[in-house]
Order: C-alpha cells, then structure tokens, then sequence
C-alpha cells in the first residue's frame, strides 16, 4: 500500500476544513430533505392528499355471487349527497364494464376490486391510479374537470392480454347526466 | 491477484454474458412497443423477452458483478488469498446453473411472470428454483466475505478495516438481508403453489414480502459503484479522498436506511394502509442522505485532484482533471443521471405525487436512468480498472473504451428522457403493444421512437464493451502495477463504530420490526382472503 503516496500528498485539505465542510453540506441537505418532508406532510394532512389508504377486504371467490361487486351493481351510482360512486371489476383480460358514464365537476369515487389475478388502473390527468388486488378493495376518490373520454388502461401485468385491457370513462355536462334512482345503475357499454 | 483472478474473471465474463443479450432484448422490446416494425412482433414473445430482461439484469448481472467485485477487494484490500475459495467457486456455479434453470423455462414462454413474479400468476417452478439458486450462491459469497473480514481483524487487532473492505461487507451484508424478502416470498408462498402442492396464494402478502427487497436491491446494484467513487476513482485521478470517516458514514447509512423503505413501492396499494405508508415514506428521505453525501464527497475529492494537478481558480480544477482514464471519465459522467434520476426518485417516493407516476413510463425510466446510467456505466469502469489487473495485460485500445463510454451515457439519456415524458402523459408501463391508432397513444409516439434510437447506441456501447475487454484479453502480457486504493487526505487513526457491524445490524434489525412488523403480521391476524393460483399456460383449476 506505499505506493498509494506516490500520486498526491496527505494533508492537502486540513482536517479542521475537511469536517467544517462536511459538517456545512451535511446541515444543509438535512435541511433540503426536511422541508420536502414538510412539504409532503403539510400538502398530505391539509389538502387531504392521501393514496389508498383504507383496507378493505372482500373474498375473491364469490364476488359474482353476492354483495357488491355483483354484475348487477356494476357502473355510475348516484349517492344520496350527489357524489358518484362508480363500482367496476376488473379481471384477465377487461373491466366491467368496459365504459362508465360520470359527471363533470363532481366528486367521483371509483370502487374496484379483481376476481382473479393482480391488475391496476390509472387514469391520465387526474390523480386516479390504484392497484387492483384479489381479495381487497381499492377506492380513490377523484373529480374530472374536463369533458370528453379518458382512456384508462390495466397498468399491472397480468398475463399475456394484458396490453388489451383497456376501459374508457366519459365525462359528460352535469345536465347530461341522468337523474338515477338510488339502485340504478349507469354505464356506456353498447347493448 | 492472491491467487483470485480466475474466479473474479470468471465472475465478470459470466455477469457479461447475461448483460450483452439482455441489452439486445431490451431494444427488441422497445422496437416492440414502438409505432416501427419490430422483429417477432408478438405479445407473447415480449412478456417472456422482459421477464428475461429483468431477471438478468436485476437478479444476475449484478450479483455477480459485486460478487467478482467483491472477491478482488476482499483479496487486495487484505493482502492475503481468499479463505475457503472453493466455496467461492460453489456460489459461482450455483449461480450460473440458477440461471440457466430460470431463463430455460421463460425462454420457452413457460414462465412469463416478468421479474417482479407478481402472484397470483404463476409460472413454470424452474424458473423460481432458478432465482432462489442464484440468491443462495450469492449467499456463500457473502459469507465468505464476513469470515475473511472476521479473521483479518482477529489476526490485526486494534487495526481499522480498510474503507473499500468495509465498504464491500456493508454490500454484501445490505443483500442478505434484502434478499430475504422475495426469498420468502417465493419459497413459502409460490413455490408450493407452482408445484401443486397448495392451490391459493395470498397476492397482499406477497406483493409486500416483495417489496421488502425491492428497494434494498436497488442500493444493492448501487453500492458497488460507490466503492468505487470512494476507493478507486480519487487515486485513478490523481488525488486523495476528501474523507474516509464519511465513506464509512454513507456505507453504514445505505445499510440501516435501504430496507424499512419498501413499502413506498406500494402506495398505491389496497392491502396496506396510510400510517405505515406514511412511515416509510419519511424513511425514504432518509435514505437519500448518503447519496448526497457521497456527491458531496466525490465532487470534493474530484477538486482536491484537479487541484493538485495545477488546476486554479473556481472551476479550472474540473479541466486539470485527467479525463482521458476510463474510471474518472466514467464517474464524472455518472453524475449526470444520478442527480436527474435523484429528483425523480424523490418524486417516486413522494406519499402523494406518486399518484401522478406509478406504474406509468416514468418509473421505468427512473430505474433505467439510476441503473444504466449512474450504476452500470461505473461498473463498465471497474471492469477496465481491474482487467490488467485480472489478466496480466495492458487495458488496451484506451480511446475505444472512452467513446463506449460517451455512448453509454448519451444512449441511456436518450432513451430515458422521452420516458419520463410518456409517462407524465399517462402511458402505462409493461405493455407488449400500443394501438397508436388511439389518439391519447398516438401523441406519445415520436417520444417512443426517439427512445428507439437511445436503446440502439446503448446495443452499440455494450458490443465496443465486449470488443475492447476481448482485445485487452490476448496478447503479451506485460508488467501491471499492484492495484491501489485511495488514501484518505487525513487518513483516519481509529474509526470507532465505523469499523464492525454489530450495532448497525442490530439498528437496522429493530427499524425493520417497526416498520415492517405490522404490515407483514396484520395478514395473520386480518381475515383475509386468498384467491388461487392462476397457472400462466394451464387453464385454472376451479
């Protein structure tokens, strides 16, 4: 290990500047990374940013026999305070329904869970992205200020149709959305 | 090289062997995605091309990079053979017959799981026997690191364990402990169900087993690049390293913080809840200290050499460097993506701006732009560095090796900079095809095009790598100075606590009782459910 003086000598830097340095950089990143932390804390608690952040637990097995992921259920509800609540399924290799219906400017909260393996969704544009489990619920709640159709594709590998599972959410007018009775249910899927 | 250099050469020709056809599937999968013609243009082809894309390049390649790694150090560092080398040897074949094992059966379109597994899919038991061979080889690896390390300080009591030592058993100690994650993962929950022996598997629990390792790995596939940036680049430029006392800092830092920090990998998942993702979000800050400090240290010991090489003034250091060695040019150049990729990682990690990123483009190109760019571009430097030592030969065609390089570094940017992009715009990733008859696709495909081309110069990068490695191979073979590890500027007398592991073991155990204890054990005690099995070739049992 001589050989290692032969390219520069030691103390180049006193050790006295050597710790001061660090001891600078090291305050000033610990500060860079505290007030990050509070930003995300801060926008977390006040603006109620959250991701999914309730456990909810449903069996994989019989959702198509009762309860309410049943096929019946599946689609746009509206609730008792105006909010909309869409409820869908997805499994290899689509959702159901393919095509939901939703207000503009209005709370929507989309309900999903999978009968079957892994899967996951995002919408572009919004704040609408969630893994898909078998065996929990994933529910985010978001809101669409544009209208027009969003495309919202299965953003998790689950197997080799995954690149065609695609589903579409279209925003329409407030008045274009029909007044529904509190078990009816809305969607865009051609008949 | 103590007698060591057949099997750390062994170990880097093997981690070459994976890499180069894992980059040449790489551009087939990006042509694949892309509105241009691609050869074997079929869905199928491209799920089984990533699944082996990723087992070997996060799984293989650089495990037995910091494996071979590892070995020089430990043998070079401590100046004496390697104990027990023939268990070297067993790790080495365990994990070439592991992988062997895995690639077969995705090769044969048998286990197209992708390199995440993600059950309740599942695929042919070879391929997971596969992996857990490649993990239990890379574990008689890091055993023998510990007990070569134990030995030397029990026969120079009162000595400090060089840095570039400490450095590799704090890596090779991060990945036992990260690997235990997706190895409990595969041999409890998949791999019965993979070999008939239960049918259901509980997607929740595994998905957060996995996520254990998830993040530990990635500092795993970091830290041997560090060990570089620490140990061998201040001497290959000409100077000293600024401080050893905060290499150790940073090394131990990596150990304690990179694993109670997975859970950040799930926050868009519904098995686990808010506080504990909130938890490890706040941890997540904390592992990006030691890499601020190691910029710091880098960017100081860099000016320190340009200084001593006549360099004035504030920034006529960086010119007085000497750019034209391979090792210097390459850790300059790796700071680029490390500090893009940085302020994405902190986007990633963000409790609720990841909701704007995950699974999207984005993230692919995060851990490319880190990986490729500010990992294996230093790793293509060790290997430059260590090959005369390695082979008895001159590194020759030196020029070769810089533009490699160059193209290295612009290949990846390129490539990656438009998946950022797409990915803000919404493009999902690990998708075989895009319908760019859609217009919310068609708008992304001059970026997916443009990224085509990165992943091309990246192909020709890695065949001058393979070119200028075979040339420094053959030939006379000529007188090769011992290899060298930087000195620090004050070379530290005594390092207390920085000098064992004991306490940051024991640290690190009690952070990842408290944040992983709860979210692991609540699938004990909550009513959950477990779907079967779904069989990827078979139809499923019902």
């Amino acid at each position: 290990m001589d050989e290692t003086q032969d390219t520069a000598p030691g103390g180049l830097v006193a050790e006295p500047v050597v710790v001061r340095t660090e001891t600078r950089w090291l305050l000033i990143m610990a500060g860079m990374l505290g007030i990050m932390l509070a930003v995300v804390v801060l926008t977390g608690v006040f603006q109620a940013l959250h991701p999914l952040s309730h456990i909810e637990i449903v069996d994989p097995t019989t959702l198509h026999l009762s309860g309410e992921f049943v096929e019946s259920n599946l689609g746009s509800a509206v609730e008792p305070d105006g909010a909309v609540t869409v409820r869908m399924i997805a499994h290899q290799y689509m959702f159901t329904p393919q095509c939901v219906t939703v207000p503009v400017g209005t709370l929507v909260r989309f309900r999903l869970t999978s009968p079957d393996v892994t899967h996951g969704f995002i919408i572009a544009d919004t704040n609408a992205n969630a893994m898909i489990v078998p065996g929990f619920v994933s529910e985010i709640t978001t809101r669409f200020d544009r209208l027009g159709a969003y495309e919202m594709p299965c953003h998790e590998f689950c197997g080799f149709g995954h690149h065609g599972m695609w589903a579409r959410v279209v925003v329409v007018p407030r008045d274009h959305f029909p007044t529904l009775r509190p078990d009816e249910r809305m969607t865009c899927v051609p008949r | 090289m103590y007698r060591a250099s057949r099997l750390v050469i062994c170990h880097f020709w093997a981690a070459l062997l994976c890499f180069a056809p894992a980059i040449v599937l790489g551009v087939g999968q990006m042509l694949m995605r892309s509105p241009l013609p691609a050869p074997l243009d079929d869905p199928n082809v491209y799920y089984a091309s990533v699944t082996a894309h990723g087992s070997l390049m996060a799984y293989v390649f650089p495990t037995l990079v910091a494996m071979g790694f590892g070995y020089a150090i430990t043998v070079t560092t401590l100046a004496r053979p390697l104990k027990g080398q023939v268990w070297a040897w067993v790790g080495f074949w365990l994990c070439v017959i592991g992988t062997a094992m895995a690639i077969v059966p995705v090769a044969m379109g048998r286990s197209s799981v992708l390199y995440t597994f993600y059950p309740p899919l599942i695929g042919s038991p070879w391929y997971y026997l596969g992996i857990v061979l490649v993990v239990l080889g890379s574990y008689c690896w890091i055993a023998l690191t510990l007990v070569n390390l134990r030995s030397w300080k029990r026969e120079n009591p009162g000595k400090s364990v060089p840095l570039a030592m400490f450095a590799i058993a704090a890596t090779a100690l991060l990945w036992g402990w990260t690997a235990l994650g997706a190895t409990v993962e595969l041999v409890f929950l998949i791999l019965p169900v993979a070999l008939g022996w239960t049918h259901t598997i509980h997607a929740g629990l595994a998905r957060t087993l996995f996520s254990w390792t998830l993040h530990g790995i990635v500092y795993f596939w970091l830290l041997p690049a560090y060990i570089a940036l620490y140990t061998l680049l201040p001497q290959a430029a000409g100077g000293r390293l600024y401080s050893d006392t905060m290499g150790r800092i940073a090394f131990v830092l990596f150990l304690v913080f990179s694993l109670p920090v997975g859970l950040h990998h799930l926050f868009m998942d519904p098995e686990q809840g808010s506080g504990f993702k909130f938890v490890q979000s706040v941890l997540t800050f904390m592992v990006a200290l030691p890499t601020l400090l190691t910029v710091f240290s880098t960017a100081a010991t860099l000016e320190v050499a340009g200084r001593v090489r006549g360099g004035r003034g504030l920034f006529g250091w960086i010119r007085a460097l000497p750019w034209g060695e391979p090792l210097v040019l390459a850790c300059g150049l790796a700071l680029v993506p490390l500090g893009l990729g940085g302020f994405g990682g902190l986007v990633n990690m963000s409790y609720a701006m990841n909701a704007m990123v995950h699974n999207t483009s984005w993230v692919t190109a995060h851990f490319h732009l880190i990986f490729a760019g500010a990992v294996v571009i230093v790793y293509f430097a060790i290997l430059y560095h260590l090959w005369p030592q390695l082979t008895g030969r001159e590194l020759k065609a030196k020029r070769l090796a810089r533009v490699q390089l160059w193209l290295w570094f612009w290949g990846i940017l390129v490539t990656t900079v438009p998946w950022h992009i797409t990915g803000l715009m919404g493009q999902p990733r690990r998708m075989a095809t895009f319908d760019y008859t859609d217009p919310f696709v068609a708008k992304m495909g001059f970026l997916v095009t443009l990224s085509v081309i990165g992943g091309l110069v990246m192909l020709s990068s890695v065949l001058l790598l393979l070119y200028v490695l075979v040339r420094s191979s053959v030939g006379a073979s000529a007188h090769v100075p011992p290899l060298k590890y930087a000195l620090a500027v004050n070379p530290p007398a005594q390092v207390p606590l920085l000098n064992g592991f004991g306490l940051w073991n024991a640290i690190l155990l009690a952070l990842i009782v408290l944040s992983y204890g709860y979210p692991i054990g609540q699938f004990f005690f909550l009513r959950t459910h477990a779907p079967p099995g779904y069989s990827l070739t078979e139809e499923p049992r019902r």
